[in-house]
């Protein structure tokens, strides 16, 4: 395994990690739209309050690592999707501050306006994630010399609008699970009624999406069905598709959340592995897609990088194991509770 | 002046950054004091510091929330708006950002939910390593961010690659501690602390003079003024003049900028006043200088050659008047934090201190003065660099998104700025909001 590729996996590894950790959060705060009362938007808050902060750390992370490995790729997209990624980014500023200022004044006005603030800054970061990515899958109108040539609204495709929803009804079902583990009564009996459901619009965006992709992304299916590692990888996500809903319905949230994060691990897994090695396909033309190789940066850069992964990774990956240790459980709001 | 993308651009990054550029500070200066008031809280197993260390620790956290949610726009802005920017550095550049997120970031914020909720569910020590943790990471941090911006102002440890028109990693060491990081890297770091000492010592001088718990506001005043005294003294020497002796050694036409020396001189003045007027030939209006001491300072000779702006060609100088004016009150601000902390520190070991209203009030109102000073110092380091966004490599005006259109920039533009303002509003009025309660309801109760 070259270099180039083992960058590919970590970048993968990053986004992966994101969708994870931020996916359960961005979920409640889907979900906290629907919250009834004070109380169980507290406890939206407070089941991510101490976590949510590290977990969009994998996004910045991501960006940086995108940067430092395929430089051309992260410029070309990032100012190609302006639009886009200045409506991704003021909607999580918004959240993350919402989440914050929310608890901080005791006022039914100010409290419902950060509440429509958290809820909006989740729902939109994950439709736009998923176009966002279902515009790469898709393919980008790039020229010659790499450049973006398209529109805003040209992102708004079909198949990229799919992958949006996709996105967002995969992370408000992770959510739901996760806020399952964290809650209890009346919240609890409803999360439980809601997650098949959740799960079932999810699963069926899912069977769409893909199915779409096999018109609208013939490239993607051109090398990929012949390699092995595409069905073996199959396996497990079908099992942990079927296995999410059925954990759930037995009480065991945090097997479901094990298999739903397995779920979203292995369908951005598949995702990469059809685009692999290519990293933006073009549009205009074949050839001037941006991949692992033209898109990269000098081998030194991506040893030296490897060097700081190998070494921080494992520890993030335990800090990160620890805090959601202490924090397990139900939440139980005191004074320093939001 | 065309408004178009560039410009727009460079518009947008000063304004972000500028207002990102608010709340790090705040952040590593108040998260070490922190570290402090936390330690007297578990080893003296005292409910008072406990409370202070919930008061600040509230303000910690919704600092570092904006500060947070600004910065994610300025690890994306590099990519959206500065794209050719990122084409030519990106093997250099992204690396230290990269780091930052892997090594420092995570570890921040991590360890800043541990430290906030976590009081009740881990033992005192485990608390107490939490609050080390989070100013650790958010000093790290700093570091990270400080390689890639130095690396700008100093570049080193690459080569070119003409065909591939960028610049490639030759030597990691070497660009990560190129010749600016560590002089901009203590800078700064200090200038957070005396942030963060003004911010404890306003507050807790708010607090005294409303009579809001004043016996446990005195305590932590006490910190923060023995704190601030240290870290305002060592801005001044070595840190400042190690920086400004790296400026005049590696950058010349800023150090010339910065000093308001425009003709090359043998034993160079310390301008300690002046207003300076652009229009060539650029002068200086009303000086009062110290003849010979900027020399010797950079120099170690009162007699040294110190080259002016005029030894260097007119597309390659910075903007004259700006980077004098910001770099000279920077300097003014940070004689005023020395002076004022020499002072409480004399009255405090007098015990007289609480009973200088004056003073007190003085306090609160200097809570901001730090940030702007770093703002000044930021100002002076990155338009004294200019016409360059990479030294001397390349330009500014060939480092923008082409695919851009000038509308897009407006539509970021307006969105950014209305959305800072409205944050930067709702900020302060809930830092009233938390001093009007003070600390009284926050108990001290600790497993």
């Amino acid at each position: 395994m070259d270099l180039n590729t083992i960058w590919f996996l970590l970048v993968g590894i990053l986004i992966i990690g994101y969708a994870i950790l931020d996916g359960y959060d961005l979920g409640i705060g889907a979900l906290h739209f629907f919250a009834k009362n004070e109380r169980e938007r507290r406890i939206h808050l407070n089941a991510i309050g101490p976590l949510w902060d590290g977990n969009e750390v994998w996004l910045l992370t991501g960006g940086g690592a995108l940067f430092a490995a395929f430089p051309v790729v992260y410029a070309t997209v990032f100012s190609g999707l302006y639009t886009a990624l200045m409506l991704l980014l003021a909607a999580l500023i918004f959240r993350a501050v919402a989440i914050e200022f929310r608890s901080k004044v005791e006022d039914s006005r100010w409290r419902s306006f950060w509440d429509y603030a958290f809820s909006i800054g989740s729902i939109l970061p994950a439709v736009l994630l998923g176009i966002a990515f279902g515009n790469i899958l898709r393919g980008l109108p790039l020229d010659q010399q790499g450049n973006y040539t398209g529109s805003f609204f040209g992102l708004l495709n079909p198949f990229s609008v799919l992958v949006g929803l996709v996105s967002l009804a995969a992370f408000t079902a992770h959510g739901a699970i996760f806020l399952a583990m964290k809650s209890d009564g009346e919240l609890l009996k409803r999360l439980s009624a809601l997650i098949p459901k959740l799960w079932l619009s999810f699963v069926a965006l899912y069977l769409v999406a893909s199915v779409t992709a096999v018109f609208t992304a013939p490239l993607l299916f051109d090398d990929s069905l012949s390699d092995p590692l595409f069905w073996i990888l199959l396996l497990p996500l079908v099992g942990a598709m079927l296995y999410m809903p059925v954990a759930a319905k037995s009480g065991k949230f945090f097997r479901a959340f094990i298999a739903s994060s397995v779920t979203i691990a292995l369908m951005i897994g598949e995702a990469a592995l059809s685009l692999f090695p290519r990293l933006v396909p073009s549009l205009t033309d074949v050839r001037y897609s941006l991949d692992i190789y033209n898109a990269a940066s000098t081998p030194q850069t991506q040893t030296i990088m490897l060097i700081i992964a190998l070494i921080g990774m494992p520890l993030v990956l335990l800090y990160t194991v620890y805090i959601h240790r202490v924090f397990r459980g139900q939440v139980i709001l005191h004074e320093d509770s939001y | 002046m065309n408004l178009d993308v560039e410009l727009l651009s460079r518009i947008q990054f000063a304004m972000t950054v500028g207002f990102h550029f608010l709340f790090p500070p705040i952040t590593i200066g108040l998260a070490w004091l922190l570290v402090i008031i936390e330690w007297l809280g578990w080893r003296k197993n005292s409910a008072d510091y406990v409370r202070l260390g919930k008061f600040f620790g509230r303000i910690l956290a919704l600092t570092f929330a904006v500060g947070v949610a600004t910065g994610i726009v300025m690890e994306f802005q590099f990519g959206t708006n500065w794209a050719q920017y990122s084409k030519f550095v990106g093997d250099i550049f992204g690396a230290p950002l990269a780091a930052e997120g892997v090594l420092a970031f995570f570890l921040e914020s991590a360890f800043l939910g541990l430290y906030l909720f976590g009081r009740n569910r881990v033992s005192k020590g485990m608390h107490w390593f939490s609050s080390l943790m989070v100013a650790f990471g958010a000093t790290l941090s700093a570091f990270w961010i400080i390689v890639a911006n130095s690396w700008q102002q100093t570049p080193a440890g690459y080569s070119l690659n003409a065909t591939a028109h960028r610049a490639e990693l030759s030597d990691f060491w070497a660009a990560a501690f190129n010749p600016s990081t560590l002089p901009r890297y203590f800078h700064t770091v200090d200038a957070a602390l005396i942030a963060g000492a003004f911010l404890v010592a306003g507050l807790s001088a708010y607090l005294i003079l409303h009579n809001k718990e004043a016996a446990l506001a005195q305590k932590s005043m006490r910190i923060a003024i023995i704190f601030g005294l240290v870290a305002s003294c060592l801005e001044i020497f070595p840190f400042g003049h190690e920086h400004g002796r790296q400026v005049a050694a590696t950058q010349p036409e800023k150090f010339a900028a910065m000093n308001g020396l425009y003709t090359s001189v043998e034993g160079a003045p310390i301008v300690l006043f002046a207003v300076p007027q652009d229009q060539p030939p650029p002068v200086l209006r009303a000086e009062i200088k110290i003849p010979g001491l900027l020399s010797w300072l950079a120099f170690g000779d009162a007699h040294a050659h110190v080259q002016g702006i005029n030894e260097f060609p007119p597309e390659n100088i910075p903007p004259l008047f700006l980077t004098f004016v910001s770099y000279h009150n920077m300097v003014l601000l940070g004689m005023y934090f020395v002076g004022i902390m020499v002072l409480a520190t004399f009255l405090l070991r007098n015990g007289v201190l609480f009973e200088k209203k004056w003073l007190l009030k003085l306090f609160v109102f200097s809570i901001p003065l730090p940030l702007l000073a770093c703002q000044l110092g930021w100002m002076a380091a990155e338009v004294g660099r200019q016409p360059w966004i990479v030294y001397h490599l390349m330009r500014t005006r060939d480092a923008f998104s082409p695919v851009l259109s000038e509308g897009q920039v407006w539509f970021s533009l307006t969105l950014l700025t209305l959305m800072y303002a409205f944050l930067g509003v709702t900020y302060v009025y809930l830092l009233k909001k938390k001093l009007a309660v003070g600390p009284v309801a926050l108990t001290g109760k600790e497993k």
